[in-house]
């Protein structure tokens, strides 16, 4: 099962319609990193609205992309986290802090524009 | 309570993982635990079941029904035939892991569920049952 | 409301007593010859129950007023049942007397002990009255006893059923009490914490914010402690996994209402609060929340300007 990823201006949109397996995951995780390359897209919006489970091993993953695309200058938002979803996660002791959050698909592009703009005028954007 | 009987699910590759969550998820809810507990019962099987395609290769899932002292709930046995753990204690411990994760498997597990007990013999393999009652 | 809930309770568990004995023409004429003693004395006869009513120290949350005020109506509820043998009316008010009473401490003894006091008050006056012809005290006791049993029966049920229905009404209070998630602007919840937390409530805390910061879309959460008395080890944890879980679902959490005492204990017993935005009052706490949300409204007033 692979998982649709959408260019929206600079922004690369993965939306993960259902359970993943640790190879669908590791697969998202290449693909994203190859499009980032070709696209210089500056942020990524991982949606898990779908996923009614996030063990350690999809943390991981998704802390995984997060960290890698930082190092190619784009910023990583996870959207979509349920609350059943947060309560375990936190439970199970992940609470990936150095990763953004947000509500939805939309509160996310907006938090990826807001770094943007804080980037820029910090001048250390590139 | 027809639903309610025992699962078995064999786990050898990474789809199993999801496979046996999605079973507990399944008898958890015919149980009647809350929404919640669902999803503490599935990542706790997802995290479980992991470490058995990481460690052991291959084993076996097994949900069911279990009743005490008036109580109700779900009952997980994970078996492997696996190397076993050598120090128990240890593996129990956050951040503690040979297999290159965040080491939260079996400690993890254990705070999602009400009960956890785990048993193990290097060369004999482990196994871990673990419960989560119906709230009242 | 409550009215309604109580018709229904009443047909759904009827007072049960036991009737009285098909003794026919002559326990009624004996029974209405017992109604017109008891009404001649009853100045007298009440006086003394309420005395003894004192004197065994029951009632002792109520004056003395009050309870001559409520023994006088007993009295004449208790002689109408024994001359209609209808309860209706003496379970009705004993329902309405224990609401009445039960939020102020009177207990279950204390209810049965005066019903019992009565009773003997009353045999007391009938031997007193029949004591030369002892074979009419016997067919009259006869006649009294029975009534007297089904009237003790009645009140004793009356209350305890009245309080068990004001417990699971005050159940039902506090557990909508004690959660509730506030709305005060978009964009911001606040919940208002008041009571003892245990591991329990604070789940249920926890899981009630978070289906409220879903379906609010809520980008702010205030939590104030003010009236929390005491925050263990398991509560701190709690809270703290409460922030983090917000934080999941893309909410920032400040805690208001955390005292010096309890910031210090907490830290001594090992609970990590860096990652607790902690603002000293309720005011403050909401101050700081409106600054997070400051960049969203310049949004909205943009998005308000292009629509017009």
């Amino acid at each position: 099962m692979s998982v649709p990823i959408l260019k929206q201006g600079k922004v690369l949109i993965a939306s993960i319609q259902t359970a993943l397996t640790d190879t669908d995951m590791l697969r998202l995780q290449d693909e994203l990193m190859a499009q980032i390359g070709r696209s210089r897209s500056r942020g990524v919006v991982v949606d898990v609205t779908a996923l009614d489970v996030m063990d350690s091993f999809v943390s991981r993953s998704l802390r995984g992309i997060a960290h890698m695309t930082r190092l190619r200058g784009a910023e990583t938002v996870i959207v979509g986290i349920q609350p059943e979803v947060a309560f375990a996660m936190v439970q199970l002791g992940i609470s990936m802090e150095d990763v953004h959050t947000a509500l939805d698909l939309e509160e996310g592009l907006a938090l990826l524009e807001s770094l943007g703009g804080e980037a820029e005028r910090g001048g250390g954007g590139g | 309570m027809a639903a309610a009987a025992e699962v078995r699910v064999e786990i050898a590759s990474d789809a199993d993982v999801v496979a046996a969550r999605q079973a507990g998820r399944r008898l958890a809810e015919a149980l009647g635990l809350g929404t919640t507990d669902l999803t503490l019962v599935a990542t706790a099987i997802s995290e479980i079941a992991r470490n058995i395609t990481a460690y052991a290769g291959s084993g076996e899932i097994v949900v069911r029904p279990v009743e005490l002292n008036g109580a109700h709930g779900l009952e997980v046995v994970a078996r492997d035939a696996g190397p076993g753990i050598a120090d128990v204690e240890r593996a129990l411990q956050d951040g503690y892991t040979t297999g290159g994760g965040l080491g939260l498997g079996l400690p993890g597990a254990r705070r999602l569920m009400d009960e956890f007990e785990i048993v193990s013999q290097p060369g004999v393999g482990t196994t871990v049952t673990m419960t989560k009652w119906v709230s009242t | 409301m409550a009215e309604r809930r109580r018709a229904t309770r009443r047909r759904a568990r009827p007072v049960v007593v036991p009737s009285e004995g098909p003794t026919g023409e002559s326990n009624a004429s004996l029974l209405r010859e017992l109604v017109a003693h008891l009404r001649r004395n009853r100045t007298q006869l009440r006086e003394t129950w309420a005395r003894r009513i004192t004197d065994a120290q029951l009632l002792t949350a109520m004056t003395a007023e009050e309870i001559f005020a409520e023994a006088t109506s007993v009295y004449d509820n208790y002689i109408e049942v024994l001359e209609t043998g209808s309860v209706e009316a003496l379970q009705d008010y004993a329902r309405n007397l224990s609401e009445r009473i039960i939020p102020r401490g009177v207990e279950t003894d204390e209810v049965l002990g005066i019903v019992l006091l009565l009773r003997d008050v009353l045999a007391r006056s009938l031997f007193e009255k029949y004591q030369s012809d002892f074979d009419l005290l016997n067919r009259v006791l006869d006649a009294y006893e029975p009534a007297a049993n089904r009237i003790a029966n009645t009140v004793g049920v009356s209350f305890v059923q009245e309080r068990e229905r004001i417990i699971r009404q005050q159940q039902e209070a506090i557990r909508d009490l004690s959660t509730p998630v506030l709305q005060v602007r978009e964009r911001l919840l606040i919940l208002p914490i008041i009571g003892a937390i245990d591991s329990q409530r604070a789940r249920q805390l926890t899981e009630q914010l978070l289906r409220g910061i879903r379906t609010n879309r809520a980008k702010v959460v205030v939590i104030d402690i003010t009236g929390v008395p005491t925050i263990d080890q398991t509560v701190a944890n709690h809270i703290v996994q409460t922030v983090e879980a917000s934080r999941l679902m893309g909410a920032s959490v400040i805690i208001t209402g955390l005292s010096a005492e309890i910031a210090q204990t907490l830290v001594t017993i090992g609970v990590d609060l860096s990652k607790v935005n902690a603002v000293g009052d309720l005011q403050g706490g909401i101050e700081e929340a409106e600054r997070l949300l400051g960049y969203e409204v310049t949004v909205r007033s943009e998005d308000a300007a292009r629509h017009t």
